[in-house]
C-alpha cells in the first residue's frame, strides 16, 4: 500500500461512515466483558433488525472509563450513555434510537466526570472497534505515520517529540525526546536496534495500559513504528503480561492487520523503512516492568534487573541498543506528530506536558479510567471527577504511584499534578494508579498490603530488597497483631533507608516509600497499635481523618 | 463494522482455566517428544523463546511437567537449570497439575480495600483451601491474582474464568459448594 | 581496546585508570578497600549484595562500586557516616537471614561474612532472624550444600554456569524464597554436577563446602590393624602454606612428608611419582596413535576426574579419543596395593591408602567405575582436600612452621620435574611431550627447550605446534570447562569435513589454572594467586635433577621389576580404565 492508497481508503471509509445515522457502542473492555457485555452485540443486532432500523448499527468498543457503572452502551453521535445494562435493557435501548422513550438506564453525562477530562490518549477508546484497522484508519489513524515517512527525517521526528515535552509515562518521567535522541545516536555493530513497548503493567489496582491496549492497539503500534523510524530500528517487541489475554489477542490481531496493509513489515507504505513487531509475554513478575529486568525476560531469562550503566539504550536485548517506552508514551506519539509539538506543549504544566491517564479506584464513587491534563489538582480528580468518597465517608488519603508511591492527605489535595509536585509530596506519578482511602481505612494495613506486594515481587537478587522487604513486612505484621514495640519504628526507618540507598533497582529502592509515607503522615496510627493494641488502634483510625 | 474477534477471548481463558489438567508426566519420552515437536518447530529459530514455549505448553496441558521441560531443553538446546530458573521465577507457571476448578481471588488494591481478605479468609477457614494449592480431591485450586481489571466491580473473584463482581464471602462459599456437589 | 585514561578522585585522592575500570578496582589502586560479598575477581559483577555502595558527588543516589565504571571528573566518597551506616544495616539484614552457627561451620574463621561482621562491629541481633529450614544436600559424597547458609551472592551459580559450563547449580524461585539449588527439584548427584568444587572455592560462606572426610582418616590412623599409606598431589605442596600464613607458591614438599610421618602414616608416597607413571602410559599411547594410527587422533588427557565426567555426560562422541591411562591418584593406589604390598609382604586388605588432593572430584573418582578397584581392593580408600589436610595438621598439634624437612619413602616417592607440573594447566601436556619427544627421536629435549613455554600460562585456550624430530605436533590446552567447547568444536568440524584433526594432542583440566586452582585448595583464589602457585610448581620442576618421567630411576625400576613395559598386559590391568556415555541428568 502506498500513502495515497491509504488516503483513498480512509476517504472511502469516512464516506461510508456518513451513511450510518446512529451507532450503538457496546463496551467490550475487560471490566464490562466480565459482565458478558459481548453478548449484547448480537442481541442488539437482532433487535435492530426486528425493529427494522436500517440506518442504525452496533459495534464493540474499548473501555470508556466508567467501569463501576458497567456494562456500558452508548448511542453515537448523540452520546446517550446507558449504564449497568442487562440483556433485558436491549430492547429499550434500541427503541431509543428513534428518540428517547426509556430513560431509567440513561446515565447523566453532564457531570464533572466527563467535563473535566481531556482525552488525547484515550480519544478513540469507546469510539472505535479495537479489532478493526479500518475503524482506526477512518479515525485518522496512521496519518502520523504517513506524515513521518513522506515528509520528515528521523531527526525532525525526534525534535518534534522533544518540543512537545512528552515525558515517559511509565513512572520516572524521563524526557521521551531525549531518550529517542540517545537511542538514535547509539551504534550497534550489526545495525540491530530494538524498540520495546512496555506493557507489563503490574501495579495492583492499575489498568491504564491494559485498557489502552484493549481499546486502541493501533495507536500504540503507530507510535512504535514512528519510534522505530526515528531511532533507526527495524524490530520492535511488545511485552505484555500474560494475565492480559484480551490485550494480547487484540494486539496480535492489530499486528496482523497492519502487516496486511503494509503498515508493518518491509518497506512500509512503499518507503525504504522496514519495521516489524513481535509480542512477548510476561509471566507474572511485576519486576519485569523495570527496564533491565524486562530485557532479561525478553531474552528468555529470569527477570532479574542488572545494574546500570550500561543503559539499555547502549546495551539492551542481546547487547544491542534497546529503547523501552511505556504504552501510554507510545500512544501520545501520533497526536503529537499530527498536531505538532507546540500543541502538546501547550497542555499541562511548566515541566509536565500533555495529559495523564489514571486508574481511579478504591473508596471513590466513580471508579474507573480517567484522562486529565497535567496540572489538574488532586482535589478535582478525587472530588469532582471521582465524586468523592463512597457513601459519603470522610476522605483520608489518596495513594498514587502504586507500591512505589506514597499517600497524599487532605492538606495537599490542591496540588496540581505534575511529576515534580507529586515527588515533593513524597509520592510519585508512577504509571497512574490512584487509590482513594476513606476514614475507615487502616493505613498500617494498607501499607502492609503494598509492602507484601513488593516482597512477593522482589526478584531476590539483591540483599537489601530481598531481606529488607521481608523484615519490614514482619515488623508490620507484628505491629498489626498488637505485638509491636516502640523500637519497631526506628528499626522500620533504618531498614527503609538502607533499602532506598542500597537496593539494585527501582523496585527495591522505592518499596519502602509507602512505609515512610504513612509513618510521616499517620505515625499516630502506628503508635496506636503499639501503645493500645489492635482494638484501640482500629477504633482510633476510624475516629480520625 | 463488528470486530473480527472481540467475542471469544473469555471463552479461551475459560478453557485454559478449566481444561482437565491430568498428570502428563506419565507419558513415555517418545510420546512427550512427539507432543513437543510443534513447539519446537514454532520456536526453534526465535531467539529467547523459552518463556513463550513454556506458555504454549502450559496453555495446552495446564502446567509444565518436569519430563516435558527436559525434552524441551534437549530439543531447543536450553539447559534444564535455565528452564527451572525461569519456571520458578515467574509465578504464572505451574509445576504441578491443577485442580478441576480454579478460584482466583483478585487482590488488587481496589479489591483489597473492598473485602478480598475476608473472602480469602473464609475460603481458608471454612473450606480449608490454601493459596497456591490444589485441594486433596483435586477439585479446586485457590490462587490470588494481582488485578483482573474489574476494579469497578471490586471485590472480584474469578471462578473458572467467570468474573464474580461485588463478591461477598457468603456468595463465594455458596458458589464453591455448588461446584462441590 | 580501551586506551583512554580516566581521571577522577576517590576520597579526595586523584586516581587514573583505563576506561572501563570499575570504581571498586579503581579504589584499590589508591589503597581503599570497599567491602563486598558478591564480587569475585574471577567473575563478572552482579551487584547482588549491596555492600559496595559509594557516593558520587552530584547524584542523590548511591552507586554500586562493583558495577559502575569510573568516569572522568567523578568525585567519589567511599566512606562517610551514612554510607557506613547503610552498609552496616545491609550486613545486619544479611545476617538476619543466615543461621547463627559460626562455631560449628566449615568456614569458621575463614568466612567472608564472618569477617565483615567482625569488622563492622556487629554485636547484637537487632533484626529478628529468619532462616528457612532447608535440608542439606550431601548426595554427591564430594560437595555438601547447606542452602540455609547461602547469602545468594551468585558466585557459585556464575562459576558453575559461565566458567565451568556445567549448569548444575541455579537460582530457583524468587524474593525471600530465592534458593541456590541444583536445577529442577533434584539432588546435586542427579544434576550435571562434575564435583569440581569451584562452587565451594568461590563461596564466601559455608553454604558449599567439601565433604569432611577427616574423621575417617583419623579412624584409620587410630586403627592398629591398618597399615596407613598416603600420597600427596603435585598442587598441594605449593598451596598448603597459605593455610599457615606462608606466601602462596612456597614449596613445602618435604615439610609435608615430615608432617605425614608424624601423623602416623607408615609409608609416604608422592603422586608426582604416579604422574610420571601416567606419562609413561599416556605418552606411549600418544606415540602409538601418532605414528601408527593418526586417524585416531587427537588424544585427550584424562587425569582430571571432573573433566572425564563432563566428557562422558556432555561430549560422549570424544570417548574414543580419551587416553585410557588412569589418573595419578588411581595409579598410585593400584601400585601400593599390589607392587608395594607384595614387595613388603603386607596384606593389601589391611592397607589404607589416603590421597591428599587439591580437588573435591577426587573423592568421587575413588568409585568412578570398577577399574578403580583393579588391585582387588579400592585402589585408594579415602581422598581429602588441601583444606582438610591443613585441619588435620592443626588438630595433631604439629608446629608446621618449624617442622624439619624429611624425605618420602622410596620406590613410590621419587619423582621427576615432569611429574610435579601435572599440578598446573599445560603441565600434563608438557610432561607428555618431554617423553614423547624422547620416544620418537631417541633424545631428550635440550636444556631450554625442555620448558615448553607455549603451553604455560593462564590463557583459557592455548594452542601450539611443537617440533618433534621431523614431525610437528599440534597441541591444544584448555582449562575452565567453558573453554573446552571451542577446541572440541574445531575437531568436530574437521571430522565432519573429512579433514585432518587440527590437533594431535589435547589437555583439559576442569578448574581454572588446573589443579593449583582446584576446588579443594585454600580459599581466596584469584588469578594472581594462581600465578604464584604456578610459579611455585615450575620452581619445583627446575629444582628436580631429573626432568623427564622416563628418566625417573624408580619408574625404570618398577617397569623392570613389575610392569614390564608401558601398556603391557599387566599395565593395562592395573593402570588403565574405560569411559562410557552417561546421562546428563540422573533423573
Amino acid at each position: 500500500m502506498t500513502p495515497s492508497e491509504l488516503n483513498q481508503l480512509r476517504d472511502s471509509l469516512k464516506a461510508a461512515h456518513k451513511n450510518v445515522k446512529k451507532c450503538l457502542h457496546v463496551c467490550v473492555g475487560s471490566g464490562c466483558l466480565s459482565s458478558k457485555s459481548e453478548t449484547f452485540i448480537p442481541a442488539i443486532q437482532k433487535e435492530i433488525q426486528a425493529q427494522g432500523l436500517k440506518e442504525y448499527t452496533v459495534k464493540g468498543v474499548g473501555c470508556r472509563g466508567l467501569c463501576a457503572a458497567g456494562p456500558l452502551v452508548s448511542s453515537e453521535p448523540d452520546g446517550t450513555l446507558y449504564h449497568e445494562v442487562t440483556e433485558a435493557d436491549v430492547k429499550g435501548i434500541v427503541e431509543n434510537l428513534n428518540g428517547i422513550k426509556n430513560n431509567e438506564k440513561v446515565y447523566n453525562t453532564d457531570t464533572p466526570f466527563f467535563k473535566k477530562q481531556k482525552k488525547i490518549v484515550l480519544e478513540n477508546a469507546g469510539e472505535i472497534d479495537p479489532c478493526s484497522i479500518d475503524e482506526y484508519i477512518c479515525a485518522d489513524g496512521y496519518t502520523a505515520l504517513t506524515k513521518v515517512l513522506t515528509s520528515m527525517n528521523p531527526q525532525q521526528v525526534i525534535d518534534t517529540i522533544s518540543t512537545s515535552g512528552l515525558r515517559g509515562r511509565g513512572g520516572a518521567g524521563f524526557p521521551t525526546g531525549r531518550k529517542w535522541g540517545m537511542m538514535a545516536k547509539s551504534v550497534s555493530k550489526d545495525g540491530k536496534k530494538f524498540v520495546v513497548c512496555n506493557g507489563d503493567e503490574g501495579d495492583p489496582g492499575a489498568f491504564m495500559d491494559r485498557s489502552m491496549m484493549e481499546a486502541d492497539p493501533h495507536r500504540i503500534l503507530e507510535g512504535m513504528i514512528i519510534a522505530g523510524y526515528a531511532v533507526g530500528s527495524d524490530q520492535g517487541f511488545v511485552y505484555v503480561r500474560a494475565e492480559y489475554p484480551l490485550a494480547v489477542k487484540r494486539f496480535q490481531l492489530a499486528i496482523e492487520k497492519a502487516r496486511e496493509k503494509n503498515l508493518l513489515g518491509k518497506n512500509i507504505l512503499g518507503s525504504s523503512f522496514s519495521f516489524d513487531i513481535e509480542i512477548r509475554l510476561g509471566a507474572g513478575a511485576f519486576v519485569c516492568g523495570e527496564e533491565t529486568a524486562l530485557i532479561a525476560s525478553i531474552e528468555g531469562k529470569r527477570g532479574s534487573p542488572s545494574p546500570r550503566p550500561p543503559f539499555p539504550t547502549t546495551s539492551g536485548i542481546w547487547g544491542k541498543p534497546t529503547m523501552i517506552n511505556n504504552v501510554e508514551t507510545f500512544a501520545n506519539v501520533a497526536p503529537i506528530i499530527n498536531r505538532g509539538g507546540d500543541w502538546f506543549a501547550s497542555i499541562g504544566t511548566d515541566k509536565s506536558k500533555g495529559t495523564k491517564v489514571f486508574a481511579l479506584t478504591g473508596h471513590v464513587t466513580n471508579s474507573g479510567l480517567i484522562e486529565v491534563p497535567m496540572g489538574t489538582t488532586l482535589r478535582e480528580i478525587v472530588f469532582d471527577i471521582g465524586g468523592g468518597c463512597l457513601n459519603g465517608k470522610k476522605f483520608k488519603a489518596v495513594q498514587t504511584g502504586g507500591p512505589s508511591g506514597g499517600f497524599i492527605t487532605e492538606k495537599d489535595l490542591d496540588t496540581p499534578i505534575s511529576y515534580e509536585n507529586l515527588q515533593n509530596l513524597g509520592s510519585i506519578m508512577g504509571s497512574g494508579g490512584m487509590v482513594v482511602l476513606d476514614e475507615d481505612d487502616c493505613m498500617v494495613d494498607i501499607t502492609r498490603f503494598y509492602l507484601r506486594f513488593c516482597v512477593d515481587e522482589s526478584c531476590g537478587k539483591c540483599a537489601p530488597c530481598r531481606i529488607g522487604g521481608y523484615q519490614l513486612l514482619q515488623i508490620l505484621e507484628n505491629i498489626l497483631r498488637g505485638r509491636g514495640t516502640p523500637e519497631d519504628l526506628p528499626q522500620l526507618k533504618q531498614i527503609c533507608h538502607a533499602m532506598q540507598k542500597a537496593s539494585l533497582c527501582g523496585l527495591g529502592q522505592t518499596a519502602p516509600n509507602p512505609v515512610l509515607s504513612t509513618m510521616k503522615n499517620f505515625e499516630d496510627e502506628y503508635k496506636a497499635y503499639i501503645e493500645g493494641g489492635v482494638k484501640y488502634a482500629r477504633q482510633k483510625s476510624k475516629g480520625k481523618s | 463494522m463488528v470486530g473480527e474477534g472481540s467475542d471469544s477471548v473469555f471463552g479461551k481463558i475459560l478453557t485454559i482455566m478449566t481444561s482437565e489438567t491430568l498428570d502428563q508426566g506419565q507419558m513415555s519420552c517418545e510420546e512427550i517428544r512427539k507432543n513437543i515437536q510443534k513447539y519446537v518447530d514454532k520456536w526453534r529459530n526465535v531467539e529467547g523463546s523459552l518463556i513463550m514455549v513454556l506458555h504454549d505448553i502450559q496453555e495446552d496441558i495446564g502446567y509444565v511437567p518436569r519430563e516435558w521441560a527436559m525434552e524441551i531443553g534437549k530439543a531447543l538446546d536450553i539447559k534444564l537449570a535455565r528452564i527451572y530458573e525461569v519456571l520458578t521465577f515467574y509465578h504464572y507457571f505451574k509445576l504441578k497439575p491443577q485442580g478441576k476448578h480454579s478460584i482466583h481471588v483478585c487482590t488488587g488494591t481496589a479489591c483489597h480495600i473492598k473485602g478480598a481478605p475476608a473472602i480469602l479468609e473464609i475460603l481458608k477457614t471454612q473450606l480449608g483451601f490454601n493459596v497456591g494449592e490444589t485441594t486433596a480431591d483435586r477439585l479446586f485450586n485457590l490462587d490470588v491474582v494481582r488485578c483482573v481489571g474489574a476494579c469497578g466491580l471490586a471485590p472480584a473473584v474469578v471462578i473458572d474464568g467467570e468474573v464474580n463482581g461485588k463478591s461477598t464471602p457468603e456468595k463465594i462459599i455458596e458458589k464453591v459448594k455448588s461446584l462441590q456437589s | 581496546m580501551n586506551t583512554e585514561i580516566i581521571k577522577a578522585t576517590i576520597n579526595g585522592t586523584p586516581v587514573e585508570v583505563p576506561a572501563g575500570t570499575k570504581i571498586l578496582e579503581a579504589a584499590r589502586k589508591v589503597h581503599i578497600k570497599i567491602p563486598t560479598l558478591c564480587k569475585h575477581q574471577d567473575l563478572l559483577p552482579s551487584g547482588g549484595c549491596g555492600l559496595c555502595i559509594v557516593r558520587v558527588k552530584g547524584s542523590p543516589k548511591m552507586f554500586r562500586a562493583c558495577t559502575t565504571p569510573l568516569e572522568n571528573g567523578m568525585d567519589i566518597t567511599t566512606h562517610d557516616a551514612e554510607i557506613v551506616e547503610t552498609r552496616k544495616t545491609v550486613l545486619e539484614l544479611i545476617l538476619s537471614n543466615h543461621p547463627d552457627e559460626c562455631l560449628t561451620c566449615g568456614r569458621n574463621t575463614n568466612c567472608e561474612l564472618q569477617r565483615l561482621s567482625a569488622e563492622f562491629g556487629i554485636r547484637d541481633d537487632k533484626i529478628k532472624r529468619y532462616v528457612p529450614d532447608l535440608p542439606k544436600d550431601a548426595s554427591t559424597g564430594s560437595i555438601i550444600i547447606d542452602a540455609r547458609k547461602c547469602i545468594k551472592c551468585g558466585r557459585c551459580v556464575q562459576v558453575c554456569q559461565e566458567i565451568q559450563n556445567v549448569w548444575a547449580l541455579s537460582f530457583l524461585h524468587r524474593g525471600i524464597n530465592t534458593k541456590m539449588a541444583p536445577c529442577g527439584d533434584i539432588s546435586l548427584a542427579e544434576s550435571p554436577c562434575i564435583r569440581c568444587g569451584q562452587c565451594a572455592a568461590h563461596c564466601p560462606t559455608g553454604a558449599i563446602v567439601e565433604k569432611d572426610d577427616v574423621p575417617a582418616v583419623w579412624d584409620a590412623l587410630h586403627n592398629p590393624e591398618k597399615f596407613c599409606t598416603v600420597q600427596i598431589a603435585p598442587a598441594v605442596r605449593v598451596s598448603l602454606g597459605e593455610e599457615f600464613g606462608l606466601p602462596p607458591g612456597t614449596d613445602l614438599t618435604k615439610k609435608i612428608y615430615a608432617a605425614l610421618r608424624r601423623l602416623g602414616f607408615k609409608a609416604i608416597f608422592d603422586s608426582n611419582f604416579s604422574a610420571d607413571l601416567t606419562i609413561m602410559e599416556e605418552a606411549s599411547e600418544f606415540v602409538d596413535r601418532f605414528t601408527k594410527n593418526p586417524s585416531s587422533l587427537p588424544l585427550v588427557t584424562s587425569c582430571c576426574p571432573s573433566w572425564t565426567d563432563f566428557m562422558e555426560k556432555m561430549h560422549p562422541d570424544f570417548i574414543d579419543h580419551f587416553s585410557s591411562a588412569k589418573s595419578p591418584q588411581q595409579m598410585m593406589g593400584a601400585m601400593v596395593k599390589t607392587y608395594f604390598a607384595q614387595k613388603n609382604n603386607i596384606d593389601p586388605a589391611k592397607i589404607f591408602q589416603l590421597s591428599i588432593m587439591p580437588c573435591t572430584a577426587k573423592k568421587f573418582e575413588l568409585e568412578r567405575c570398577k577399574e578403580m578397584k583393579s588391585s582387588g581392593y579400592p585402589d585408594v580408600d579415602c581422598s581429602i582436600t588441601t583444606r582438610e589436610f591443613a585441619r588435620m595438621i592443626k588438630q595433631s598439634g604439629i608446629d608446621f612452621d618449624s617442622i624439619p624437612e624429611e624425605k618420602a619413602d622410596s620406590i613410590l616417592g621419587e619423582h621427576s620435574g615432569a611429574g610435579v607440573i601435572f599440578g598446573t594447566t599445560g603441565g600434563v601436556m608438557e610432561a607428555a611431550l618431554r617423553t614423547a619427544y624422547n620416544v620418537i627421536t631417541g633424545k631428550n629435549l635440550e636444556k631450554e627447550a625442555i620448558d615448553i613455554q607455549s603451553v604455560r600460562g593462564l590463557d583459557g585456550v592455548k594452542e601450539a605446534t611443537i617440533g618433534v624430530g621431523n614431525f610437528n605436533v599440534r597441541v591444544a590446552v584448555a582449562h575452565g570447562l567453558a573453554n573446552v567447547e571451542y577446541i572440541l568444536d574445531k575437531v568436530r568440524e574437521a571430522k565432519q569435513q573429512g579433514k585432518e584433526s587440527p590437533y594431535h594432542f589435547i589437555e583439559v583440566m576442569a578448574c581454572p589454572g588446573g589443579c593449583i586452582g582446584g576446588g579443594g585448595q585454600p580459599y581466596g583464589v584469584t588469578d594472581n594467586l594462581r600465578q604464584k602457585r604456578m610459579a611455585g610448581i615450575y620452581q619445583c620442576d627446575r629444582n628436580c635433577p631429573v626432568r623427564c618421567s622416563h628418566d625417573n630411576p624408580e619408574i625404570k625400576k618398577i617397569y623392570a621389576d613389575f610392569l614390564g613395559s608401558p601398556r603391557s598386559e599387566k599395565a593395562h590391568e592395573l593402570l588403565h580404565t574405560h569411559y562410557q556415555s552417561r546421562p546428563i541428568y540422573q533423573r
